[in-house]
């Protein structure tokens, strides 16, 4: 780490969109071997800086200096040739190749015009060595988990001789174990002299990973904390510019009649196991497990877009075939999808329309549509919900994570449901936000609601939950109370550990 | 709307363009003969607009025209079937058609270019099977019936008002109050736009798929009725050849987003406009009717890139502003 010349240095860097300005005035700078977290909440200009550095978005305004030389990074091509690679959150591989094809797509050694492919694999194999995988470069991408994907996503930038590897975000999708093989990696790189810029959201990962952290905010630099002056505290105050007010739940809330029955399900991830659980009115259940778990599984197999292979499940005591979501929808049952871009909201619609998505069958008279209500109902959500948008005929695409996720809740809310299921409730949403979530849920319950969500994020869980089912490969490992609850019993459950067992993960 | 200004000013320009070259272009006969043929076409034109704008296609127009068009003159002349029934029978036998595409495509998850194209081969072979492949003509028998295709209504001394346009306008404004003002038009916007939000909002995805691919080859089977109606004399192997492809042309032109999602019935019906006047432009300028089929292509592709170069010029320029 030569403390003269740091190997990249951004200056005042600014770029604008039609009506946002997503950088204004940003600098940092980056030496060799150094990893340096970028946190913000959504919209605060993370992704755009990437981008910008990554050369798929050119700046306004600033200066990009790499040792010390200013460089224009236009293209992709230039930001490659510099040395710099993104590993994107949406994976860029084609399946229907194998991981050394994968690695060197488009680069491929060739002999007389033809692809080398006995150097094509020794290389790839070279680079995964390198990596720590055991995997056969020839191996199809298709029958890789997402934890190896992400490592062929580093294999190929480093064949691209990267020395700053931009990460987004890049355990959103990985196993625990999976993530501690990413964190080796990740200091292994870091000793051969690989520089990194480590984006996520993850306070408890910056805690562990990075050497500085930047913040920023609304698209400027927000301050900037060493290694030793990381805490959460000092960074949600930077990310958000004020102190949250939080508190776990005081005390489980008093609880009703069951209104979510669920009698021995099957879903067609995990055809042997059967589930059980119930939720009462007025309770918040959590479902904690590790990715694979199948919690998402069991969610959308309840609510019926899965097909469900046995079981009963009764929402109010009506049964439910398990048919259609629509069947659900009637009986109360509302759910509250892990990808609610793809399957939460139409994007391209406005917000009143989506608003209005679920009800508008409900509303109608002689299957026309009741204007006038939806109207209403979109004003009346939007401020109960606290919705930011510029009015009901606002386009839901330009809206934050936060609150386009209120305008999903919104959907259901609209239908009065007796059960609330939510699938991630605070993926990818900034930390405002997502305080204001769980006063949502808070108060739903309070309202007599039933409800029960999935999570990754155990804080989250002992924030909100009353109680927490613990799943390990498509079984309810264990349960927790609240008063039972806390990160070290959840984390040996979810990993396949006995309530009573010693044993720390 | 925006669309709508931008293939409304198309139209307009071809419309001067071409009156200032021929005065003939206004006179009564030639607008009201134009105005039949947009009917006509306008009618299939909205029918594929609704498959479109579920995220779907519907490359069987042109055969269910074809087969209807054959099956009506065939009932009519060869089996003596009294008028009513003769209707009835073409109008269910549409109708089933569109009910088993929607159903192949829903329960089967067949594609729809898949299923449509082997409909565009199975019900024009099926038209030439039934009547032997022979044209069939309605000679002077159905006079009554033809007015539904050939009847005007007198609007001054000069010009009158084609029946179909009539059939046009009350079909157009039907499906605009559809589309604009029902659940089932909002869903299926909704559902053309993201099928599966759609789905986990509890949107019964599939009926409403079904009920668009019902309703378009219900108006290719009015479409098929129609333009037998208007020829008078049915050729089972040519009626209604390429109409699915001029259909298409309609819609898009018209706005409809092949992606779905996207479109209004206006604008499809302008759409359908802009391809007789053009064609009528072609006759009526004596260009060579050998080169029909590569200006109209030509014309609609201009008409994509003019569009595509306007709304990135506009978003530029909101760029500009906010700054």
């Amino acid at each position: 780490m030569s403390a003269a010349t740091p190997l990249l240095e951004v200056r005042a860097l600014s770029k604008s969109f039609p009506g946002v300005r997503a950088l204004d005035r940003v600098s940092l700078t980056l030496h060799r071997g150094e990893l340096l977290a970028v946190v913000g909440e959504n919209g605060a200009g993370k992704s755009t800086l990437m981008k910008v550095l990554a050369g798929i978005q050119s700046p306004d305004s600033g200066e990009i200096f790499i040792e010390g030389a200013p460089v224009r990074l236009d293209t992709v091509q230039r930001a490659t040739t510099h040395g710099i690679a993104l590993i994107h959150q949406e994976l860029n591989l084609a399946e229907n190749l194998d991981v050394a094809a994968n690695i060197f797509l488009g680069r491929e050694p060739r002999k007389f015009g033809f692809i080398d492919g006995g150097k094509l694999r020794a290389d790839a194999g070279a680079l995964l060595q390198r990596l720590g995988m055991t995997i056969s470069p020839s191996t199809g991408l298709h029958s890789l988990a997402i934890g190896h994907r992400q490592m062929i996503e580093i294999a190929k930038a480093l064949s691209k001789n990267a020395r700053i590897l931009i990460m987004d975000e890049p355990t959103s999708s990985l196993s625990s174990r999976e993530t501690e093989q990413l964190f080796r990696v990740i200091g292994e790189l870091k000793s051969a002299g690989v520089s990194i810029i480590y984006i996520s959201h993850h306070m408890s990962e910056v805690r562990a990973l990075a050497d500085r952290v930047t913040v920023l905010r609304d698209g400027k630099n927000a301050g900037e904390l060493q290694r030793g002056e990381i805490s959460h505290d000092r960074l949600v105050r930077l990310m958000v510019g004020r102190d949250l007010a939080k508190g776990a739940r005081e005390d489980s809330a008093p609880t009703g009649e069951i209104v979510l029955d669920v009698d021995g399900v099957v879903t067609d991830a995990y055809p042997a196991e059967r589930t059980d659980l119930q939720v009462r009115t007025g309770e918040i259940v959590a479902i904690a497990g590790l990715v694979g778990a199948g919690r998402t599984e069991l969610l959308e197999t309840l609510f019926g877009v899965r097909r469900r292979l046995g079981g009963t499940v009764r929402v109010g005591g009506q049964v439910l075939r398990g048919a259609s979501p629509r069947e659900a929808v009637s009986a109360g049952l509302a759910l509250a999808p892990e990808d609610r871009k793809r399957c939460g909201l139409v994007l391209d619609m406005f917000l009143r329309e989506n608003l209005s998505l679920v009800a508008a069958a409900d509303d109608a008279r002689f299957g026309f549509l009741n204007q006038r209500r939806e109207r209403g109902r979109s004003i009346e959500l939007t401020e109960q919900l606290g919705i930011r948008a510029r009015g009901p005929k606002q386009v839901v695409k330009f809206l934050s994570g936060g609150n386009q996720q209120k305008v999903v809740l919104g959907k259901w809310l609209a239908l009065q449901p007796r059960v609330l299921m939510l699938d991630e409730p605070t993926r990818g949403i900034d930390v405002g936000a997502k305080d204001e979530i769980y006063k949502l849920m808070r108060r739903l319950a309070g309202e007599g609601v039933g409800l029960i969500f999935a999570s990754s994020e155990l804080e989250e869980i002992l924030l909100v939950a009353d109680r927490v089912l613990v799943m390990h490969e498509g079984r309810i490992a264990g349960e927790l109370s609240r008063a039972e609850m806390d990160e070290e019993a959840i984390m040996r459950l979810a990993t396949g550990g006995a309530v009573a067992g010693a044993g720390v993960a | 709307m925006k669309k709508i200004l931008g293939i409304l000013g198309l139209l307009i320009t071809i419309c001067v363009f071409t009156a200032s070259l021929n005065e003939n272009f206004l006179s009564a006969y030639n607008l009201q003969n134009t105005l039949r043929w947009t009917a006509l076409y306008g009618i299939i034109s909205i029918g594929v607009a609704f498959v479109i704008i579920s995220g779907g296609i519907d490359l069987s127009i042109g055969s269910v025209v074809g087969l209807t068009g054959s099956v009506l003159a065939w009932l009519l002349t060869v089996r003596g079937v009294s008028v009513p029934v003769a209707l009835a029978a073409c109008m269910g036998m549409s109708l089933a058609i569109g009910l088993a595409h929607g159903l192949l495509i829903t329960k089967l998850k067949l594609q729809p270019f898949v299923v449509t194209l082997c409909g565009l081969l199975l019900y024009r072979g099926l038209a030439r099977f039934v009547t032997d492949d022979q044209s069939l003509g309605f000679g002077s028998s159905f006079e009554g019936l033809r007015a539904l295709a050939t009847g005007s209504i007198p609007l001054t001394e000069k010009f009158s008002i084609p029946l179909p346009a009539i059939i046009l306008a009350v079909v157009g404004v039907a499906a605009a109050v559809l589309l604009r003002l029902t659940v089932f038009g909002r869903y299926l916007l909704a559902l053309g736009s993201n099928e599966e939000a759609a789905r986990y909002s509890g949107i019964r995805t599939d009926r409403i798929v079904i009920a668009a691919y019902v309703f378009c080859s219900l108006l290719a089977g009015v479409g098929g009725v129609l333009f037998a109606l208007d020829v008078n004399s049915v050729q089972p192997s040519g009626l209604g050849e390429f109409y699915e492809l001029y259909a298409i042309a309609a819609a898009v032109l018209g706005g409809c987003s092949l992606r779905g999602g996207e479109g209004s019935i206006l604008g499809v019906v302008i759409g359908a406009a802009v391809m007789r006047v053009l064609y009528n432009a072609i006759n009526i300028l004596h260009i060579p009717t050998h080169l029909e089929f590569a200006i109209i292509g030509i014309v609609i592709l201009g008409g994509v890139i003019a569009d595509e170069l306007v709304r990135r010029l506009v978003g530029r320029k909101r760029v500009a502003v906010k700054d």
